[in-house]
């Protein structure tokens, strides 16, 4: 098992370094010169010369990868071109609020999906079934601003039960109550969204497990149809479920960019936004860079739980 | 006629045959899916809506009207005027052409790239697939949104470049559905006996083995291309996409971001917002039912 883990490791420590790469040779294609955002403008060009070289521009690329890479191991991320604030501390500030959207959201698209995901596969092709699908369509079709905007206009503006925005209300205590109010919008869009996608998963994986044997064996024995389905059936169609996980981190990293926007959610996704109108370098590295390394990560548990969840899988291998 | 020919002709008859066999099949199973023929019927509705927008518009989608700006569906503006007094409607029958154009170019570029990698990594195998696979790992473990729009910046948003970024980011799915049928269909017989006969690689990989590929990727393609509309409505959204003047639906909801449209001028970003549900539906109900349609082992 241990050497499993170790395997899929090394296996990712390279697709980390090609993400890293490819991140920098994207950023200095990037037009726009940084070093007009740290000098005034009637800097002369001698003076420019001095700002460029001290921020080590001058450097061929690969001189300026190894020292971007060198400072990385030693967790420093550099400063942002725009706040002059280290890049570490810009984005751990930023790390909780999208750590709760996304874990919330995720929470939600589950508590959706597994149940009318079942409902759906135990009574295939019922009215049940086909209004479960179709929802699940929407889901996928209606693009996360749309919905969030959708959102803000019916609990916010026409019944205004919910705020519109931020992550706290201005001149308040901050206490939780207050947050988790702020959180309910932002995280049923984003956590809808994926439900979409995992209520189809959790149906096609119900179905098959359902035309099992072994299911029918359970029935004889005379155990309830509850039971069959809830715990002799469902154990089963949760191995490709967990798996998902792995396929939705990616699309929740996206969504979140969307939403947080939307519902001006001081987090990362908001941050990506204000680093990309400001021509933020630094810190739009280190974002794709985290969000690769959450990606690449997610992945791994999923292979890994899913050799814990099935032992059929060998680890070998 | 020799009778080299003759087999040939007689062999093509078959393979005609058996063909038209398996695509009426398709056809069938596809047509019994009402919900994706409902897809069709709306997709094509939308395609005509697209193609024949200058005659459809009741007037030049960029054109101002100065009397009238962010004013309420009258009979002058069926849908009502925008910020600074164009007309809703034109501009909304006008980005369809927008969408469908990035839904369609950005699909068959990442279909033609995916279908190379993974043709070329499944047939050599060895350490040529082990690279390209490495590569398609890079590739999908970006967060895709992030990079999309990073790398839109970084090249300036249009039109064309979001085609573009979309097409080259999109094909890792493509490459790993086509390097696992070359995989698969290699060990095959007739293809064996291809490589006997002295077939040159890219005649057994395109003529022999792609065909059977064809069903999985388009079924791909189609929730591509849906993917490909909502991507490009959220970059468009966050000012990241298409430009205006040029409509997009995703664009026409920019101003929607201010409570003010939002509370008070439902019409400036309601109609877009739900073309680009409709559409992006209509496609995926088509997807599904071409994957029930092709794979034998789900039926309906």
């Amino acid at each position: 098992m241990l050497q499993y883990i170790a395997r899929r490791i090394v296996i990712a420590v390279p697709v980390l370094f090609g993400v890293t790469i490819f991140n920098f040779v994207i950023m200095h294609l990037a037009p726009g010169n940084p070093v007009d955002m740290f000098v005034n403008p009637f800097a002369t060009e001698a003076d420019i010369a001095i700002k460029k070289a001290q921020l080590g521009l001058n450097d061929p690329i690969w001189v300026q990868y190894i020292h971007w890479l060198q400072n990385l191991l030693q967790g420093n991320l550099g400063y942002s071109f725009s706040t002059y604030e280290p890049v570490t501390q810009m984005i751990s500030v930023r790390f909780g609020p999208t750590f709760l959207l996304m874990g919330s959201s995720l929470l939600i698209a589950y508590l959706l999906a597994i149940p009318i995901g079942i409902i759906s596969a135990t009574r295939q092709y019922s009215t049940i079934d086909y209004t479960a699908t179709t929802f699940s369509f929407l889901g996928v079709s209606i693009p996360h601003f749309f919905m969030g905007l959708g959102a803000i206009y019916l609990f916010a503006v026409v019944w205004p039960v919910f705020p519109t925005g931020g992550m706290n209300q201005l001149g308040g205590d901050g206490g939780l109550s207050d947050t988790l109010r702020h959180l309910i919008l932002p995280a049923l869009v984003l956590g809808t969204g994926v439900a979409g996608n995992m209520v189809r998963y959790v149906r096609s994986s119900m179905l098959e497990v359902l035309g099992q044997d072994y299911l029918r064996t359970a029935r004889a024995k005379g155990l309830r149809e509850f039971i069959v389905t809830n715990k002799h059936a469902l154990r089963n169609a949760m191995i490709p479920i967990i798996t998902i996980i792995g396929l939705d981190i990616p699309l929740l990293v996206g969504g979140a960019v969307v939403t947080e926007q939307i519902f001006q959610w001081p987090g990362l996704g908001q941050l990506t936004i204000q680093s990309i109108n400001s021509r933020d370098y630094p810190t739009l590295m280190a974002i794709n860079f985290i969000a690769a390394a959450v990606v690449l990560l997610s992945n791994l548990l999923t292979d890994i739980m899913y050799s814990v969840v099935d032992p059929r899988i060998k680890y070998n291998k | 006629m020799n009778t080299a020919k003759v087999s040939e002709s007689i062999h093509f008859q078959q393979k005609l045959g058996e063909e038209t066999g398996y695509l009426k099949m398709i056809w069938q199973r596809f047509f019994k899916h009402h919900m994706a023929v409902t897809g069709t019927v709306v997709f094509l509705l939308i395609v005509l809506m697209a193609v024949l927008a200058p005659w459809l518009a009741p007037m030049d989608p960029n054109r101002v009207d100065p009397v009238s700006f962010q004013s309420a569906p009258s009979a002058a503006h069926i849908l009502g005027t925008d910020d600074v007094g164009r007309d809703v409607l034109s501009r909304l029958l006008y980005a369809a052409r927008v969408s469908l154009s990035v839904g369609l170019g950005a699909v068959a570029i990442y279909v033609m790239i995916g279908t190379l990698i993974g043709a070329v990594a499944g047939f050599f195998g060895g350490w040529i697939d082990g690279l390209l696979m490495r590569i398609t790992d890079i590739f999908m473990s970006f967060p895709y949104l992030m990079v999309i729009l990073v790398l839109v910046s970084v090249m300036g948003p249009s039109l064309t470049n979001i085609i573009v970024v979309l097409g080259v980011l999109g094909w890792p799915q493509v490459a790993r559905i086509v390097r696992g049928s070359v995989l698969q269909i290699k060990q095959m017989d007739y293809v064996k006996a291809a490589v006997a006969l002295g077939y040159s690689a890219p005649r057994i990989v395109f003529s022999h083995i792609l065909p059977n590929a064809f069903a999985p990727i388009l079924v791909n393609a189609t929730f591509g291309m849906a993917n490909a509309i909502i991507t490009e409505s959220s970059l468009s959204f966050l000012g990241m996409g298409v430009q205006p003047p040029t409509a997009s639906w995703g664009n026409m909801l920019t101003q929607a971001q201010s409570l003010t449209v939002l509370s008070s001028q439902p019409w400036m970003w309601l109609p877009s917002g739900f073309m680009i549900v409709i559409a992006v539906l209509s496609i995926n109900f088509m997807g599904d039912g071409l994957r029930d349609a092709v794979d034998p082992k789900s039926f309906r």
